[in-house]
């Protein structure tokens, strides 16, 4: 990491002011963000993870147990079970985003970078439509639409003579995950769409150009040029999709409920997190534990954002920090 | 401490940041989950409350059923909750007045017009102090589409073995879903489903009672037993059942589209609202059983936020949610919610008066989760709903079923681990 | 497009997708005019004389405060965008222009949010919210907000000022500007684009969040239109009618004002520091 003045001239303070009003400067632009920020997010999560460190004690008094939470919630099967479990699954929900979104992103991105594209505003607005909307809304929306009652998936398969095929997607074991994922990326595909787009339009088109001219077509022109000059944008897009991912919550919740079934089949560590911190219909919150997985989560999502700074995206050392 | 040192210097530098705050003095919310009722509240409840006291103002402010314990508990820690609560019933409320968050109203003349038997659920394991004024039970049963039923020519079943008869007939008609349920939301399975007709087998109270003194487990006959028969719902359900959600149960049938409507009492006023021609038959026992059991569930009770800044009124609102006049407009409001007071009332509605005339020839008992049992980790009631519904998907036998619901149980609840 | 069949193939790809992301939306809407049992029989039929019935959106605007709940949300929503602009502008400019001891931890701790959900320190921040007696105030929402996105915002300002020339600002300090008049009228102005893309970054999140509003302000009026609409759906969940007008009425005025404003937000996306 470098800092951002690295290269400028390397002194404090400004020509000609007292340091005195050089602080009122600092604490001028500084003061509203680092106060705001602190205490609304930094001291929150900060008090959340103090939390893990703790467990109740019968008198509801709260007493200091060093990484025994951690301890149970990784070895004790009545939670180390649903922990994995939810890990495992957020993984697959993270995978189906990465194998489904983010390649559809790369193509409407590729096919809306085109030289010469009619309607190229219409359909980027539309597209990206979906993306505006609540979770919420998606949620109840997809319910309905896979919903056996009203039956507009199944009559839309038997117009192409695929009505077999229609099953009650959210609720079996085997296919309710990935249902939702594949409900997630419809509604988030125009982000690494947009993102992707920025970054071919970026590209100079004396590049493309003179690839062109050396006999390539446009396949192989986006193949050989243009896709190597996007990995940087691909990378931040992946680690975008990984924080969004392990940090989801509401579409699950909204569709499925708390207990993301059938037999936790769709509980991802968000469910997870909010069903022991929070509660269920006779389950009690619990602070501590819930305080655990919050930590964990947060060590999960540090990692990955670790791994991408230090082994896949060298790019970003030209950043701020 | 740390925590707390670090908390009153951010809140000394907030205090240039924040602006003005909330005030809510003289007005009394309500915290519910019944956001179904919040119509009734508006337009009967409230008015007639205030034709006895027109100077206390009452905002009825319901949370939906999925959120109201999370965002109730958070907004209790938060200190920002409404003055009066509505209440689960047993441990969920129990926590609550262990927490101080929930005020002690053994003081409270209405409190007089209730039975030991009905403020259980909201008294604590020592008996000493009450903290919820009882509100309502829920009974469940099935309801029934008469026109259905006429023109298939079948009569509401008295026993188990008549009920798979029904189904079986109402099958080969082939126009209408036989049995409506969903497993989407698996509530419905555990509650409308297990809870439902399990009384029957377990011998209610008694059988509910040994579970919670260790002498029976679930693993028993009647356990396996229930979720057996549960396990033969499934032919006659919905097409895509296991994606039916309880709304799509309620329209399945509010439309007229299925035949029978595995309940609980409160659907009624939805179904009322839909206007089908309905009837009701209780749990119908299994083959040799020589009595009858309903699950009558003492469900909603409401007390008073112990850090309520109008505990006076809110008090004089509890208490006249505690009389005889409350008791006829609720449950005349909204047939399906039996009230719990020793109160004479007259139900209007004929299929409620159905449902309240099993207490008649059936021994009642309370959902077997509820009371102690669900105290521990994995949560009893939490396994309930998983196992229930995977036993009617088809991805779990009975007896793997009980065994996981017994073992859970095991792993922290002392009677059961001899 | 050198070759027909290629465009034509491009179209139809393009045209497929857009047709899957607005088919559910333009489902909803439609249905949304209809009679309870034409929405249920014949759900792919548009709204038709015979099959026209307003009663869900007499039931909406009937029933609940809508409008009040879109003035909370616009309230909060453009709250939070200005605040987020302002502070994040600020502090991005203080950590790319001066020197100081701090100013590279001061920078990690910042982006610090970028990648951490706010959301696991909820009983936290409701305690603070309630200590500081902002709850079921609109007040509370925006801070909440405009914490957690003033990292990004940060982050993608930063980038972007590093990349104004520095003689821009050496030559306001010749001329005798004080630093406050050099970033509010240099400095600023030439934001504008990153400006636009935080906008958006931030609007989205803000205006669909529904765990804060249910959290920190759940009644009295306070509702914003996504968590008004989620309690009206729990209400009326069995009543198709009022369920997909109350769906509708969040959907419209959203996709309204996205169309009108999409030329100015794609453009903000794409000159945006995030390539």
């Amino acid at each position: 990491m470098e800092t951002a003045s690295q290269g400028r001239v390397q002194q404090h303070g400004i020509v000609g002011m007292s340091p005195g009003a050089y602080a009122r400067v600092l604490i001028f632009f500084l003061a509203p963000a680092v106060l705001v920020y602190t205490l609304f997010s930094v001291y929150p999560l900060l008090d959340t993870i103090i939390s893990s460190f703790y467990s109740k004690q019968n008198d509801g008094s709260y007493v200091y147990n060093g990484v025994a939470n951690f301890v149970t919630l990784l070895t004790d099967p009545t939670w180390s079970a649903p922990f994995w479990n939810a890990f495992i699954n957020n993984i697959k929900f993270f995978l189906i985003h990465m194998l489904v979104q983010n390649p559809i992103g790369l193509l409407l991105a590729a096919l809306l970078s085109l030289p010469v594209l009619r309607f190229r505003t219409a359909y980027r607005t539309l597209i990206f439509m979906p993306t505006m909307l609540s979770v919420v809304i998606i949620g109840f929306t997809w319910q309905l639409i896979l919903s056996p009652l009203w039956g507009i998936a199944k009559m839309f398969l038997q117009a192409f003579g695929l009505g077999f095929l229609f099953g009650p997607w959210l609720g079996e074991e085997s296919t309710a995950l990935i249902t939702i994922s594949l409900i997630s990326v419809w509604q988030f595909v125009g982000i690494p769409m947009i993102l992707i787009y920025t970054a071919l339009l970026a590209i100079p088109d004396e590049l493309i150009d003179a690839a062109t001219v050396d006999g390539l077509n446009q396949f192989q022109a986006f193949f050989h040029v243009k896709l190597p000059l996007i990995w940087p944008t691909i990378g931040l897009v992946s680690v975008l999709t990984f924080v969004n991912n392990f940090n989801a919550f509401d579409l699950i919740y909204a569709m499925k409920g708390a207990l993301a079934g059938p037999n936790f089949s769709a509980d991802i560590m968000g469910t997870l997190f909010y069903r022991v911190f929070f509660g269920n219909q006779l389950q009690l919150g619990d602070v501590s534990m819930g305080a655990t997985i919050a930590t964990m989560m947060f060590l999960i999502i540090l990692c990955g954002v670790m791994i991408y700074l230090f082994l896949i995206q060298r790019r970003l050392q030209r950043y701020a920090f | 401490m740390i925590k707390t040192t670090l908390k009153t210097l951010l809140l000394a530098a907030a205090a240039s940041v924040a602006m003005a705050g909330a005030a809510s003095a003289g007005k009394l919310t309500i915290e519910s989950w019944r956001n179904d009722d919040a119509a009734i509240w508006k337009d009967k409840i409230i008015p007639a409350f205030n034709k006895k006291y027109p100077d206390i103002q009452v905002e009825f402010t319901p949370t939906a059923p999925k959120e109201y314990n999370a965002a109730l508990n958070a907004r209790l820690e938060g200190g920002t909750a409404g003055d009066i609560i509505t209440c689960r019933p047993f441990d969920a409320s129990l926590e609550l007045f262990n927490k101080g968050h929930l005020a002690a109203l053994n003081d409270l003349p209405s409190m007089a017009n209730f039975s030991d038997v009905a403020k259980s659920a909201w008294t604590t394991d020592d008996g000493k102090s009450t903290f919820c004024v009882p509100m309502a039970s829920v009974i469940h049963g099935f309801i029934y589409n008469k026109d259905i039923f006429k023109e298939v020519g079948v009569e509401p079943p008295k026993t188990e073995e008549e009920f798979f008869a029904v189904l079986e007939k109402l099958k080969a008609n082939g126009n209408y879903t036989p049995l409506v349920l969903g497993t989407n939301d698996q509530w419905e399975a555990a509650t409308m489903g297990f809870q439902n007709i399990g009384p029957n087998y377990w011998k209610g109270e008694e059988g509910r009672k040994a579970l919670i003194d260790g002498s029976a487990k679930l693993t028993d006959k009647p356990y396996v037993d229930t979720l057996a028969s549960l396990a033969k719902w499934a032919p006659y359900l919905g097409d895509g059942y296991k994606a039916q959600t309880y709304p799509d149960s309620q329209n399945l049938f509010g439309l007229g589209k299925g035949a029978i409507y595995a309940a609980g009492s409160w659907d009624i006023s939805t179904f009322r609202g839909q206007n089908v021609n309905m009837g009701a038959f209780k749990a119908p026992p299994p083959a040799g059983a020589s009595d009858c059991y309903i699950s009558d569930h003492t469900d909603i009770g409401i007390g008073l936020n112990a850090k309520s800044g109008n505990a006076e009124e809110a008090k004089k609102f509890l208490d006249w949610v505690g009389s005889e006049e409350f008791a006829n407009i609720f449950a005349n409001a909204l047939p399906g919610f039996f009230p719990l007071s020793n109160a004479k009332v007259t139900l209007s509605d004929d299929v409620a008066q159905e449902f309240v005339n099993w207490r008649g020839t059936c021994k009642s008992t309370i959902r077997n989760s509820y009371q102690i049992l669900s105290r521990g980790t994995p949560n009893l009631e939490n396994e309930m709903w998983n196992v229930s519904a995977q036993v009617i998907n088809g991805a779990m036998t009975p007896d793997a079923a009980a065994a996981q619901l017994e073992d859970g149980l095991k792993k922290w609840y002392a009677p059961h681990q001899k | 497009m050198r070759k027909p069949v290629s465009a034509f193939a491009v179209h139809a790809v393009l045209a497929l997708y857009t047709a899957l992301a607005l088919f559910p939306i333009i489902l909803v809407i439609m249905n949304s005019f209809k009679a309870k049992r034409a929405i249920f029989n014949t759900p792919l039929t548009p709204p038709m004389p015979w099959n026209f019935d307003p009663i869900g959106y007499s039931k909406v605007f009937g029933d609940s405060a809508i409008a009040t709940y879109y003035m909370n949300s616009i309230t909060v929503t453009v709250g939070t965008i200005f605040l987020t602009l302002l502070f994040g502008a600020m502090a991005a400019w203080a950590l790319t222009e001066y020197k100081f001891r701090w100013n590279t931890a001061l920078a990690i701790f910042l982006s610090i949010g970028i990648m951490v959900p706010i959301r696991l320190g909820s009983v936290s921040i409701i305690q603070l919210v309630s200590d500081l007696n902002l709850i079921n105030t609109l007040t509370a929402l925006i801070l909440v907000y405009v914490a957690q996105n003033l990292p990004l915002a940060v982050f993608i300002l930063s980038e972007f000022i590093q990349q104004i020339p520095r003689d821009l600002r050496e030559a306001g300090r010749c001329d005798g500007l004080s630093e406050y008049n050099i970033f509010f009228y240099i400095i600023l102005p030439l934001l504008r684009p990153a400006m636009a893309t935080v906008a958006v970054f931030t609007m989205i999140p803000v205006w669909n969040d529904l765990w804060f509003p249910l959290l920190l302000a759940p009644t009295g009026g306070k509702q914003t239109i996504t968590l008004g609409v989620q309690q009206f759906l729990g209400q009326y969940i069995t009543d198709w009618n009022a369920v997909l007008a109350a769906l509708s009425t969040a959907i419209i005025p959203v996709l309204v004002l996205y169309v009108i404003f999409s030329r100015q937000l794609i453009r903000g996306l794409t000159s945006g520091a995030v390539k």
